[in-house]
Parts: structure tokens; sequence; C-alpha cells
């Protein structure tokens, strides 16, 4: 044959016209103008919303209360900090001695157990009011008797066995075949949990865990009523004092400020391990 | 002596028979292949053999010591001598390729890690991956992965290697390389027991052939009789089918 086998050519580059290209954009542009433009209409129209923006949105109140309102926010997110690093130690723990086999750990296996069962049934708030005001009531030389700490202790215990049971379905999720292959190499117990089996627990959960600590986030908040001086409660303060309730409205947006970021970052994580996940079964 | 003395080993899985007191020697630097369809109990077989389930009547000796006994109470020593190759190659995802086969060397036998790495490095090259040490299981082939595999289980010089339909999820165009390799070792004097569905591979390098169904050994005999001149019926049929469907 003496013709040359011939490629098609690619697709030649196709230009949109300016319809095209941007009539799309403009519409849900102005259909999210209009909508939110009547809303916003209606609800400043309405006869009592002078009051509601003085009560709630009244910028010289939001001022005057945020110096100390930042300042219980740092407390909030120092608190935050923390416990999710204590939180992602101890329920990583847990969840290995919930997972142990073998008589001889079975005090670790059900100590887990009752702790995971216990914690996670009671509520923040109850726990919260437990440790903050029952443990410093007890005067026990020695220990801290501040509410800030107790209260933190409460957030720790009540999320690690939450965080717990998030490991142990990533650690069940590994396919049993790396269990066979570590141990058939001649891995021990331990060394299969450590080399093996939690990096890709780890892995697997890193968006779940993100999750709850979106959620810790905000249950910090929680610390204010055993009267932790956080920003809830200098706002409460502020709102006691001038019975205007801006203040909170400042403590709410700073916690989005500090939500939103982190929610959009566990979305990121999340899509990158679907990703990985859909490159390995290809 | 016998490397590795099978007596009576039974084992159910809940009600069902899946070992029927099997009998099995293996010889020191002898190939045994295991042959039948699936579900007649081959990989149980291995899997009991390195303890990797729990057998309910019989006896297995490694050297003449039982795998039940005192010497094997930790089952990680048994480990250290019988090692096996699985057919979803299972390697860790979240290690490279060199980690992968330096982890029972330097954690199980307490070799460091600069002399693991070099033995890891020579028998990469050996099997044709030398360039492929800092990979990860998910950048290479199945044929490669095995061959990592392989090599994973080689690392820790066992006695007795087994191994468990290694091609059957690999594509019929990578089979080939991971068979040269067992060919190789063969030559070289492993003791090895293979499950395979490899008809023609089985009957290149086994000195034994044993035929399974539902959990018996029905026949065993040298691979150039059990092809030729199956005595029992079954295997007759067994192999009728594997012949129909162009695999030997």
């Amino acid at each position: 044959m003496s013709t040359e086998s011939r490629v098609p050519a690619p697709p030649a580059h196709q230009t949109l016209t300016f319809r095209e290209r941007y009539l799309p954009f403009l519409i849900s542009f102005a259909s999210v103008a209009v909508v939110f433009g009547l809303v916003a209409r209606l609800v400043t129209s309405a006869e009592q919303w002078p009051r509601i923006k003085l009560q709630f949105f009244n910028l010289d109140a939001i001022i005057a209360a945020f110096p100390n309102v930042f300042r219980g926010f740092l407390t909030n997110m120092t608190v935050w900090a923390i416990a999710l690093v204590v939180i992602a130690c101890w329920a990583l723990v847990l969840a290995i001695f919930r997972s142990l086999s073998g008589p001889v750990f079975a005090p670790l296996k059900v100590f887990a157990i009752l702790y995971i069962d216990l914690l996670r049934g009671i509520p923040s708030l109850l726990l919260v009011l437990l440790f903050g005001f029952g443990v410093p009531a007890l005067q026990i030389p020695g220990l801290p008797r501040t509410g800030l700490f107790w209260g933190g202790v409460a957030m720790i215990l009540g999320y690690s066995a939450y965080a717990a049971e998030v490991y142990r379905s990533g650690m069940e999720a590994v396919h049993d075949g790396q269990r066979a292959a570590a141990k058939a190499l001649g891995l021990s117990q331990w060394q299969t949990l450590l080399y093996a089996i939690v990096p890709q627990a780890v892995r697997n959960v890193l968006p779940a865990l993100l999750n709850l600590a979106v959620a810790l986030q905000k249950d910090v908040a929680l610390l204010s009523v055993i009267g932790v001086r956080d920003a809830v409660r200098e706002a409460q303060i502020f709102t006691a004092r001038t019975f205007n309730y801006s203040s909170l409205i400042a403590a709410a947006l700073l916690f989005l400020m500090a939500t939103i970021p982190m929610a959009r970052f566990t979305d990121y994580v999340a899509r990158k391990d679907q990703e990985r996940r859909l490159q390995r079964t290809l | 002596m016998d490397r590795v003395r099978i007596a009576n080993l039974t084992k159910y899985y809940g009600n069902t028979l899946v070992l029927d007191a099997i009998d099995l020697a293996v010889a020191a630097d002898e190939v045994v292949c295991l042959i039948g369809a699936s579900g007649s109990g081959k990989s149980t077989l291995l899997r009991c053999v390195n303890k990797l389930v729990p057998f309910d009547h019989g006896t297995i000796e490694l050297d003449g010591v039982s795998i039940d006994g005192e010497r094997f109470k930790n089952s990680n020593e048994l480990h250290k001598r019988v090692g096996i190759v699985f057919q979803a190659f299972n390697l860790f995802p979240h290690m490279n390729v060199l980690d992968n086969i330096t982890l029972a060397p330097r954690k199980v036998h307490r070799v460091s890690r600069r002399e693991s790495e070099e033995h890891a490095r020579e028998l990469l090259s050996l099997f044709g991956m030398a360039e492929f040490a800092e990979s990860y299981p998910e950048q290479l082939s199945g044929g490669q992965q095995q061959r990592v595999a392989i090599i994973r289980t080689l690392a820790t010089n066992p006695d007795v290697l087994m191994l468990d339909e290694i091609t059957a999820a690999l594509d019929p165009e990578l089979i080939g390389g991971v068979l040269k390799i067992i060919k190789d070792l063969a030559a070289q004097g492993m003791t090895m027991i293979i499950v395979t569905h490899e008809m023609g591979f089985a009957r290149e390098v086994a000195d034994r052939v044993c035929f399974l169904e539902g959990g018996r050994i029905l026949e065993e005999a040298p691979p150039s009789e059990l092809f030729s001149t199956p005595e029992h019926p079954r295997t007759q049929q067994f192999l009728q089918r594997i012949i129909e469907a162009g695999r030997l």
C-alpha cells in the first residue's frame, strides 16, 4: 500500500460566541440578584425592621463589644486547638484498644467499649456541667480547679469517644488481605496495626475526622455555661449590660469566620480522598 | 526428611467440611502443585500450613516439628519460615516498593535498614524491577505488583514458599513474566507448594501434582503421568474441561 495511514485531525477548537460564553453566567447572576434583592427588600421594609436592626445589627454595639468578644473567641479557639490534638491521639489509642484480640488484651478492650458507650451516650452539655462544676468542687489537691481546664477535659472525653468510633470504622475498612499479608510476613499484632492498618485507616477517615473537628469548633462554646469567659460568655455579659443583642451577632460572625473555611477545607480533603480511591480502582 | 508433612488434616467452615483427612508430604527442594476446581480446598490447605486459619483435626509438621507445638506457639516463628504470596498481591498501598519489601526483614528479622534495602535492591534487579524501587503499588501493573509481592516474601528467606493462585488476577500477557520467576526459583531448589490453574505451568515446574476435590486429594502423581494418563475419573473430567477451555 502506498497511501500513508492518516490519523484524523483533532477537532478544531470551538470558538464560543459572546452569547454562549457569558449568557449562562449573566442569567444565574441576574436571577440570584433578583431573588436576594426581593428578600432583602421584604425584610427591610417590614414594620419591625428598624427595631431588629437596632437590637441585633447595631454596628456601634458590635464595635463596642468586639474587643471582649474577640478575646473570648481566642479562648474558644485555644481550647479547640488543644482539644483537637489530644482527641486525635487519645481516640486512636481507644480505637486500637477496641480492635485488639486475645485474652491478654481483654481488659483494654472492655475498657474501650465501656468508655465509648458511656461517653458517647451522655450529652456534651451534661459532661461540661459535671466536670466544670463537679470536679473543682471536690477541691482535690494537686489538680487544677479552673472551669476552663475541666470544661476542656469534658469536651475531650466526649469527642474522643466519637472519634474512636470513626477510627474504628476506618480500621475495619482496611481490606482483610492486608492483615493476612502482614501476619504471613511474621509481623506481630502490634506491628500489623502500627505499620499496615493504622496508616491506611487514618487516611481513610481523615474527612470524617475533620467533620468532627468542625463540630467541636462550635461546641467549645458550651464552656460558657460554666463561667469560662469565652466569646459567648463575653457576648452575654455585654447583652446583660446594654440590653442589646448585637454582641451575640458579633460572636456568631467570629465563629462563622472559623467554621466556614474549616468546612471548605474538609470538602477539599474529602474530594482529594475520593480522587485517590477512584484512581486506585481504575 | 520431609520439609512439610501434613497428616489427616481436617477442617470445617461451620458445618461444611472443606478439608477431609488430607495427607501430603513435601520434601526439601520439592515443588508440589495443587490443582482442582474452585472450592476444592486448595487455598484453605495453604492457609492451614501457615496458620492463617485454624484447623480441626490432624497434624502439620515443619522439618519434623508440629506447628501446633511449643516451638511455634508464637505463630510469627512459623511465618518467618513459611512464606505465602496471595492472588490479590496484598501489597501495602501506603508504602513504596522498597518499604513493602524491607518491612518484614527490618521489623521481624531485625536486619538493619541499610542491609535490608541492599538485599531488596538486589532482588529487584534480579527480577527486572530495579527501576521501581521508589514506586508505589498503585503506579504498577498487576504483573509488576505480583512480582513485588513475591520479592517481599522472598526477602524474608523462607524455607517454604506457598503461592496461592498468584496469576489468577493478572491479564494474560502479564502471566508469563511472573511464572518465569517461579520457574527460576524452582530451578534454584526452593521448596514450594503452588495452587494454580495454569496447567501448562504446573506440568513444567512441578515435581508432583495433586488433584483435589471436595477437600480430598483424589490423585497425586508426577505431572507427566497425571496430565497424560490420569487414573481417577474425576481427574479425567477436570482435565477434559481444562482442555476444552483451551488452558492446557
